[in-house]
C-alpha cells in the first residue's frame, strides 16, 4: 500500500536531518564561536584551519552557518506552526459556524491580505523589536490568512459530509464534531501546507536578513551572512554562495517532502 | 400511553430550502404519517422527490422548516439542543452512502465505539467490548476488521459497519436512508435480511427509503410513495402493488422491469417529461403535469389524503380504484384498522 518514494525524497530528508543535527550540535562541534574574528584570515578559501573558509571579517563560515541554521529552522518551524494554530482556530469557526462569524473572519482576512506583506514586517519589527522572538512572531502572523483559509474551505467540505451528519445523529455536540469529526479530516491537507510555508518563512527570514531587520548582529543568520558577503563577492563568492546554497537546498528539500507527503494523502483520498 | 399510539407521528412537515435571493425550494410540503411499533414503512419516489430531506428532518438534521415529528408521544421538533442530543439515542439513521458515512481516517471499530460515547455512563473498555460484540451481530469479524480503516472495506462491510453503529445507541426508531442502492445486488440482498434479522431481534420500528420498488416490496408491511414533496399515497404493501390508487404508483410500479424474454418492455402507461422543479411546482395537484387522468378540478384543487379503503390512504381526486363509501372519506388521516 505504501507507494514507494524517489530518492529526491530521501535526499531531501537526509539534508533536512543534517541543517537540524548541525543546528543542535553548533555548540558542541570543535569549531570557533560564530563572532570570534581571526585577523590573520580575511575571506580566506575554505582550507584546513576554517572549514569552508572565512569571511570578510575573519569570522569562520561553517560556525555562523550552523548557528545561523538555529535561526532559520526555529523561525521556519516555529512560524508556520502559529499560522496553523491561529488560521485553524479561526477558519473552522468560520466555516462552521457560518453566518456572521464567517463574514467577520473571512473580512478580516480580506483586509490584512491587502496590508503589503514588507510593510506589515516593518511596521511588527518596529513594534515589537528585532529579536527571534519577534521575527518568529511576525512571520507567523503572516502566514495565520492562507491557514484560515484553507481551515474553512476543509471545513465547509467536511461539516457536509454523512460522516458528520452520523456523529450528529449518534448525539454528538459541536465540540465533539469538530475535534473529534473535523478537524482531524481538515489538518490533514493543511500540514502538507505547512512544509510549504517553512520553505517560504524561511526565505522570507533571509530577506529579512538581507535587509539587516533579522536577529541583530553579529549574531549569524543566513541572510544577514548572504548580506554581508556582498562587500566581497568578486573577490569572494563563496561567503555568500555557502550561506545561498545552504538556504536554497533547504528550502528546495522542505518543498520536496511536502511534495511527497502531500502525493501520499492523495493516495489515501483516492482510495475513499 | 396505549399501544394503539404510533412510534412515530409526523404531522404536516415541510422542507424549504431558500436558494439565494427570495427564491425557496420546497422539498417537502405538509407530510403526514404514523409509524406503528415493529412495523416497517417503505418509502420511494423518484431521485428528488424529498425522500431524503425528509428522513433528516425527521432526523432533526436539520429541524424541518414547519410540522411536528412526535416520537413515542414527545414532539421532538420542539426539544432544546441538550434535550435532543440525549435523546438521539432512540432513533438512528442508516445512510445511503456507506462509505462516506464513516469517517475516512478512524479505524470503523471506534466509528461504531464512539456512538456510545456521547450517551455516557460507560467505560471505555465497556465500549469496545459492546462494539465487538455489535461487529459480530452484524457479521463482522471484530479480530479481522475492528482496525480496519473505511477505505479498506468494502461497500457492503461499510454498511453493516453503520448498521453497527446505529444499533449501539439501541434505538427504537431506524430509518434506512437508500441504505442498499450504492450496492451490487448480492450484497443487497444481504443487507437486507441483515436489516430485518435486526429489526425482529431488536424490536425495531423502521422507515425504510428508496427508489427500488422490489427492495421496498421485499421489507415493507406499508408502503408511501411520494412525489415532489408530497405524499401520494400510503397502503398496506400488498394494497400498493394488487390495486395501486394513485396513478403515479401505477407508473412507478409499471416501470419495474419484469424478468422473462416474452415480457413486453414496459412501453406502456410510462411518464412522459421530467420531475417538475420544486421551485415553481405546478397548482393544485402535483402530479398533474405528467397525469395521463388530468383534468380542470387537478389544475385548481390539491387532493389531500384521503382513505378509500381500510388502510389505503390516497391523495388524488380521480383514483384508479374506487372510494370504498362516502361515510369512510373523513376516517382521521392516520387511523388504520388494525390486524
Amino acid at each position: 500500500m505504501v507507494k514507494k518514494r524517489g530518492i529526491t525524497f530521501w535526499l531531501s530528508v537526509a539534508w533536512i536531518a543534517l541543517v537540524m543535527t548541525c543546528a543542535v550540535g553548533a555548540g558542541f562541534l570543535p569549531l570557533p564561536a560564530p563572532d570570534q574574528i581571526d585577523w590573520a584570515c580575511l575571506a580566506t578559501s575554505p582550507d584546513g584551519v576554517h572549514l569552508l573558509g572565512t569571511d570578510n571579517v575573519g569570522r569562520d563560515i561553517a560556525a555562523r552557518l550552523f548557528f545561523g541554521a538555529r535561526v532559520s529552522l526555529t523561525v521556519g518551524v516555529i512560524a508556520p506552526c502559529i499560522g496553523l494554530v491561529f488560521g485553524s482556530l479561526l477558519g473552522v469557526a468560520a466555516g462552521f459556524y457560518r453566518g456572521w462569524p464567517e463574514r467577520v473572519i473571512v473580512g478580516a482576512i480580506d483586509v490584512f491580505l491587502a496590508v503589503p506583506r514588507l510593510v506589515f514586517l516593518l511596521v511588527a519589527m518596529f513594534v515589537f523589536g528585532s529579536g527571534l522572538p519577534a521575527i518568529t512572531l511576525a512571520l507567523g502572523l503572516l502566514c495565520v490568512p492562507s491557514f484560515a483559509r484553507m481551515a474553512r474551505a476543509n471545513t465547509i467540505r467536511f461539516a457536509g459530509r454523512e460522516f458528520v451528519l452520523a456523529a450528529r445523529a449518534t448525539g454528538a455536540d459541536d465540540v465533539a464534531i469538530v475535534l473529534r469529526e473535523i478537524l482531524p479530516n481538515a489538518l490533514m491537507p493543511m500540514v502538507a501546507y505547512a512544509l510549504l510555508v517553512m520553505g517560504y518563512v524561511i526565505v522570507a527570514e533571509g530577506g529579512l536578513g538581507f535587509l539587516g531587520l533579522s536577529v541583530p548582529a553579529p549574531a549569524p543568520s543566513w541572510g544577514g551572512m548572504i548580506a554581508e558577503g556582498r562587500e566581497v563577492l568578486e573577490r569572494a563568492p563563496h561567503v555568500s554562495m555557502i550561506p545561498a546554497a545552504a538556504m536554497f537546498l533547504t528550502v528546495l528539500s522542505v518543498n520536496l517532502i511536502g511534495d511527497g507527503l502531500r502525493g501520499w494523502m492523495d493516495d489515501r483520498e483516492s482510495q475513499l | 400511553m396505549s399501544e394503539r399510539e404510533p412510534l412515530l407521528r409526523v404531522e404536516g412537515v415541510t422542507v424549504v430550502y431558500s436558494v439565494g435571493g427570495r427564491r425557496n425550494v420546497h422539498a417537502v410540503s405538509g407530510v403526514s404519517f404514523a409509524l406503528f411499533r415493529g412495523e416497517t414503512l417503505g418509502l420511494v419516489g423518484e431521485s428528488g422527490c424529498g425522500k431524503s430531506t425528509l428522513a433528516r428532518a425527521i432526523m432533526q438534521l436539520p429541524r424541518p422548516t414547519a410540522g411536528r415529528v412526535i416520537l413515542d408521544g414527545e414532539d421532538i421538533t420542539v426539544l432544546g439542543s441538550r434535550s435532543l442530543r440525549a435523546l438521539r439515542s432512540r432513533f438512528q439513521m442508516i445512510f445511503q452512502d456507506p462509505i462516506a458515512s464513516l469517517n475516512p481516517i478512524r479505524r470503523v471499530g471506534e466509528s461504531i465505539e464512539a456512538s456510545l460515547r456521547t450517551k455516557g455512563g460507560k467505560s471505555a473498555a465497556e465500549r469496545v467490548r459492546r462494539a465487538r460484540e455489535m461487529m459480530t451481530t452484524v457479521g463482522l469479524d471484530p479480530e479481522q476488521h475492528y482496525r480496519r480503516r473505511p477505505f479498506q472495506l468494502s461497500g457492503g462491510q461499510c454498511q453493516r459497519v453503520s448498521i453497527a453503529r446505529a444499533l449501539m445507541t439501541e434505538p427504537q426508531l431506524l430509518i434506512c436512508d437508500e441504505p442498499v442502492s450504492s450496492l451490487d445486488v448480492s450484497v443487497q440482498a444481504h443487507i437486507i435480511n441483515l436489516l430485518r434479522k435486526v429489526k425482529s431481534d431488536y424490536g425495531l420500528s423502521m422507515l425504510f427509503i428508496a427508489h427500488d420498488l422490489a427492495v421496498v416490496k421485499n421489507i415493507s408491511d406499508r408502503v408511501a410513495v411520494m412525489y415532489l414533496g408530497r405524499l401520494c399515497e400510503l397502503a398496506p404493501c400488498a394494497d400498493i402493488f394488487s390495486s395501486p390508487a394513485h396513478p403515479y404508483t401505477r407508473a412507478l410500479i409499471n416501470a419495474v422491469p419484469r424478468p422473462g424474454p416474452c415480457q413486453p418492455l414496459a412501453g406502456t402507461g410510462m411518464l412522459s417529461g421530467e420531475l417538475p422543479s420544486p421551485m415553481d411546482p405546478p397548482s393544485g395537484c402535483r402530479f398533474r403535469t405528467r397525469c395521463p387522468r388530468a383534468e380542470t378540478r387537478c389544475v385548481m384543487v390539491q387532493p389531500e389524503l384521503r382513505q378509500i379503503a381500510p388502510g389505503h390512504l390516497v391523495a388524488c381526486h380521480f383514483p384508479l380504484r374506487e372510494v370504498a363509501g362516502p361515510d369512510e372519506d373523513h376516517r382521521p388521516l392516520m387511523d388504520r384498522p388494525d390486524n
